[in-house]
């Protein structure tokens, strides 16, 4: 049976050359960023090319597409959060491609990975600050300070509260990328059970029930990469609102 | 009625083909998108709204790491805070019992039950 993290190796296609000690070369962690970038590219490009009124397939793929993110942005981030709409939009197809993408068997999860998941939080995060400290100044540290509350008490909260608010990035990043990695290795030993059972002679007999569980794992697998996508949406609208109006 | 119908979805035509009952239920459902849409077009949404529409095991995760994440950062924190300034332990003491209560705040705030960030008792919005 195969190491059921082996699929989260990152291996290195083309060597770049090194930075200090360590290599720059292009894995195949970027090779699918590319491929998720370009088959969102090619989706949005390609099907609105025609720009007909009445869209085919490809086309109202597209525009339920931005439909669905924009709405999310309206009722979560409110009217004023749609200038964020580009942002939001990039990173959820982003998130949901290269979850799609990694259902595909022999493809690398590019989600799977800590370190790409930190890094899209790290960008909503200090988005949400700079533009906070930007648009409002010290008045968005307000969001640290809960009102109407005794100011001795204010003494426990502004630090929870700012504890909390650091927390946010953490478990954005770490949700997304627990839900892929858990899944795909989930996926992955069931899938093994199957082999394992089929050459153990009489217990080849119990061999299809793994294969129904990996059928129903694989299944629910799609509604995850899905969905974590969709949250990932839409809590980045929600912290964008707490940068459009700290303190309320 | 049969123009609203036809020019707000088109998925649903064809009223001759169906019961009463049926005609019914769909105007039903008709009019419910149809406030959907009137509602959205109006008012600015709070976040909380959003929650019935994610299912159980989105908001199952999304419930547990937020719990988690607080305590991680608390305690984070209390180590740094201690290998900084060498107080240990007390800050890791102080700062992971913060934290935890940090995961309970994100977890009342995230399942909708606190007012997203003011506090509960006061009310003052």
């Amino acid at each position: 049976m195969a190491s059921p993290i082996e699929q989260f190796e990152i291996k290195p296609l083309i060597k770049l050359g090194t930075i200090g000690k360590s290599e720059i070369a292009f894995t195949n962690s970027a090779l699918f960023m590319m491929i998720a970038v370009g088959l969102i590219i090619l989706l949005f490009v390609y099907g609105t090319r025609s720009r007909s009124l009445i869209p085919g397939r490809i086309q109202s793929l597209a525009e339920m597409g931005y439909e669905f993110v924009a709405n999310t942005v309206r009722d979560s981030a409110g009217h004023d959060g749609m200038k964020f709409l580009p942002l939001v939009f990039s990173l959820f197809m982003f998130v949901l491609f290269c979850n799609l993408l990694g259902m595909v068997p022999g493809a690398f999860t590019v989600t799977s990975h800590l370190i790409v998941t930190a890094a899209l939080a790290a960008l909503v995060i200090f988005t949400v600050i700079i533009y906070g400290i930007y648009k409002h100044g010290a008045h968005f540290f307000g969001l640290f300070v809960p009102s109407g509350v005794h100011p001795l008490m204010l003494i426990i909260l502004v630090p929870i509260e700012i504890i909390s608010f650091v927390s946010r990035p953490i478990s954005l990043s770490v949700r997304l990328f627990a839900n892929m990695l858990a899944g795909h290795i989930a996926l992955k030993i069931f899938a093994g059970f199957i082999a394992t059972l089929l050459f153990a002679g009489g217990w080849a007999i119990l061999s299809p029930l793994p294969l129904a569980l990996t059928i129903a794992l694989t299944a629910l697998e799609f509604l995850v990469a899905v969905l974590q996508a969709y949250v990932f949406a839409v809590l980045t609208c929600i912290y964008l609102h707490d940068a459009l109006h700290p303190g309320h | 009625m049969a123009q609203d119908d036809s020019s707000n979805g088109p998925g649903e035509r064809k009223p001759n083909a169906a019961g009463d009952a049926d005609l019914l239920r769909r105007l039903g459902s008709l009019d419910s998108k149809l406030r959907d849409v009137e509602a959205r077009k109006g008012t600015v949404h709070n976040a909380d709204k959003q929650k019935p529409q994610m299912s159980g095991i989105g908001q199952a995760f999304r419930l547990s790491t937020e719990f988690i994440a607080g305590i991680i950062v608390g305690g984070g924190a209390g180590w740094a805070l201690d290998r900084w300034a060498g107080t240990r332990p007390w800050g890791m003491i102080v700062l992971l019992l913060l934290g935890t209560c940090a995961g309970f705040f994100n977890v009342a705030r995230a399942a909708g039950l606190m007012k997203s960030r003011t506090d509960d008792k006061s009310g003052a919005k």
